[in-house]
């Protein structure tokens, strides 16, 4: 019976020859691929909308705005101190240095900036560095998470939460923190929290160790990273990109390093890519620079952890940042968060509260190069390019 | 290089076009005519003494009183050190106000510029309402082209950052929560 339907089908093929058959099969065809909004690889909600042919994307158009909360807009209903909370809610991986640029531009701004006591510097740098070690370890987990390796993501997750419950034991907060705020911090140092971060830099140390042995030097993570989204150097610096975006580019450039950082005293590096596995600039280079960049902030809280020494008893002046009036002038100002250069524009009235609030988030002005890089590239790269760019997009959207 | 010394080259070269100058402040900027400005910021990209590579940001502000949006550009100087190991020197930080209009906000576009200004001109126009002509990334209008909006939707009215900006009481059938019914400025 079956035998009967088969031959009285007629054979399509029957004038082709097998060179002609084979290309008719391999035929592929322009398609249109919305990856996202709730795509995993996209680390939040970012919809990339592919053009395809087959496995090649010919042409990866970004879409944003879906965590739009206009947070611009409430900058100039509010006070700045009560601002603090807004700005943690933007980039909310690095929580503190979002709190840390607000504050200290307008500090800037009203000249309350000569009165910060030394302490307060210094537990500044503290936390920011700390953040910035638990920012790179969310990005150093997912993107293996992306790249189909699960094992790192638990591992980052296990020395975060250390991290997590240093914050914690400082302000109570484990995510949103608002405990760098105008004129200082919120409250002192807990007891014996110098001790126990010091225990947990020693820990932690030898951790990065075994996550380039885990992950960096992988054969099949080398293979999905290195040559694939090459960024030169004077493409990054054409697009804006900052952070480490920029030094996987080959561009030796932070911002802690130059003058008026308050990171002068500190001995550190600058990680920089160096096309180690592939090209300058590819993806490669933009993680490495990270993982390297979590022993240098060891090395930074080390140094700022001895200098607390003797400063106890310093106040900080948060209070008086709760009845600051802004003069009628502006200021636009930046420092180096963990994914690049985070800025606020902030302009007074001679009131206390703003007239224009302005954030330049350094993920959104990574995040505008992927239209260039996406080009003819694999559909499987768009992951790994994405990831390697590491957006929050509670900072993109604002 | 000091911004007031910027400044000096700017005037040499551009004369007239470069308005006015502030120094007196917290944010050292030159005023440009909108007119002038591609050629200025080509200039100022270009020019050996310069060489401000950096777009940093675009901040868009809204004078209702004065009846002008001002777009300031924060540029800065990016420049490798002697050898490779170097750090990179931040130098040359200056700021570039552009006023418009309030009635008619038109800037010309610096994309091609500093391929950054790319979304910062896509934002600014989105929730400021400046448009940029000759953005690389426009759509046609009731008024004309305009750069693509980034953050609200495409059919979104209005532009939520002007002081006088009334928050929609409906969008696509969904209601507004009952405290935001004002419909004057929040100021």
């Amino acid at each position: 019976m079956a035998d009967v339907i088969l031959e009285s089908q007629p054979d399509i093929n029957a004038d082709l020859s097998s060179d002609q058959i084979q290309q008719q099969d391999l035929q592929t065809e322009e398609m249109l691929v919305n990856m996202g909004p709730q795509h995993p690889a996209t680390h939040g909600v970012l919809r990339v909308v592919l053009r395809t042919d087959g496995e090649m994307v010919l042409e990866a158009v970004p879409h944003i705005g879906y965590l739009h909360r206009c947070a611009e807009k409430i900058g100039e209903t509010v006070a700045p101190y009560q601002y603090i909370p807004y700005t943690d809610r933007m980039d909310y991986l690095a929580g503190m240095n979002n709190n840390l640029a607000f504050a200290q531009a307008v500090e800037k701004l009203t000249g309350l900036e000569a009165e910060i006591t030394e302490r307060t510097k210094l537990i500044r740098i503290v936390f920011a560095e700390l953040n910035r070690i638990a920012s790179h370890l969310v990005s150093f987990g997912t993107y293996g998470l992306d790249l189909g390796a699960f094992t790192p993501f638990l591992y980052a997750f296990r020395e975060r939460e250390y991290i997590l419950d240093l914050f914690e034991s400082a302000c109570g907060a484990r995510l949103t923190y608002s405990y760098i705020t105008v004129g200082g911090v919120t409250d002192d140092l807990p007891e014996r929290f110098v001790d126990i971060t010091r225990e947990f830099l020693d820990y932690f140390e030898p951790k990065v160790h075994e996550y380039n042995l885990l992950l960096s030097h992988n054969h099949i993570f080398i293979k999905r990273t290195a040559n694939v989204g090459v960024i030169t150097a004077q493409e990054a610096l054409d697009y804006g990109l900052s952070g480490p975006v920029l030094r996987g580019s080959g561009v030796n450039f932070d911002l802690r390093k130059q003058p008026g950082s308050g990171y002068e005293d500190f001995d550190f590096n600058v990680p920089v890519g160096q096309g180690e596995k592939g090209k300058v600039g590819d993806c490669w280079d933009r993680y490495i620079v990270r993982v390297s960049e979590m022993l240098e902030s060891v090395k930074i809280i080390r140094q700022a952890l001895d200098k607390l020494d003797g400063t106890e008893g310093q106040e900080t002046l948060h209070k008086k940042g709760k009845t600051l009036k802004l003069p009628a002038d502006e200021i636009y100002y930046e420092i180096e968060n963990p994914r690049g250069q985070l800025g606020f524009f902030v302009r007074g009235n001679g009131s206390a509260i703003p007239d224009r609030v302005k954030a330049r988030g350094p993920s959104f002005c990574n995040l505008c190069v992927t239209e260039k890089v996406c080009q003819d590239v694999l559909l499987g790269d768009v992951a790994a390019i994405i990831g390697s760019i590491d957006v929050v997009m509670g900072e993109v959207d604002r | 290089m000091a911004p007031e010394e910027i400044a000096e080259i700017l005037k040499e070269t551009f004369g007239a076009s470069i308005t006015d100058t502030e120094f007196e402040t917290a944010h050292p900027r030159v005023v440009v005519t909108a007119d002038a400005w591609p050629e200025v910021a080509a200039f100022l990209r270009d020019d050996e003494r310069l060489q401000l590579n950096f777009l940093r940001s675009i901040s868009a502000v809204d004078y209702l009183e004065d009846d002008k949006f001002a777009a300031v550009y924060d540029l800065a100087s990016y420049r490798p050190g002697k050898t490779d190991s170097d750090a990179w020197a931040l130098t040359n930080a200056v700021a570039v106000q552009v006023w418009t209009d309030r009635s008619d906000p038109h800037i010309p576009s610096v994309a091609h510029v500093w391929r950054a200004a790319d979304w910062h001109e896509r934002e600014a126009y989105d929730l400021m309402g400046v448009i940029f002509d000759n953005h690389p990334d426009s759509v046609e209008g009731l008024n004309g082209f305009h750069p693509r909006r980034i953050l609200c939707p495409d059919d979104w009215e209005g532009h939520p950052l002007q002081k006088d900006y009334a928050f929609p009481m409906e969008y696509h059938g969904i209601p507004a929560v009952t405290e935001l019914n004002q419909t004057r400025p929040i100021h």
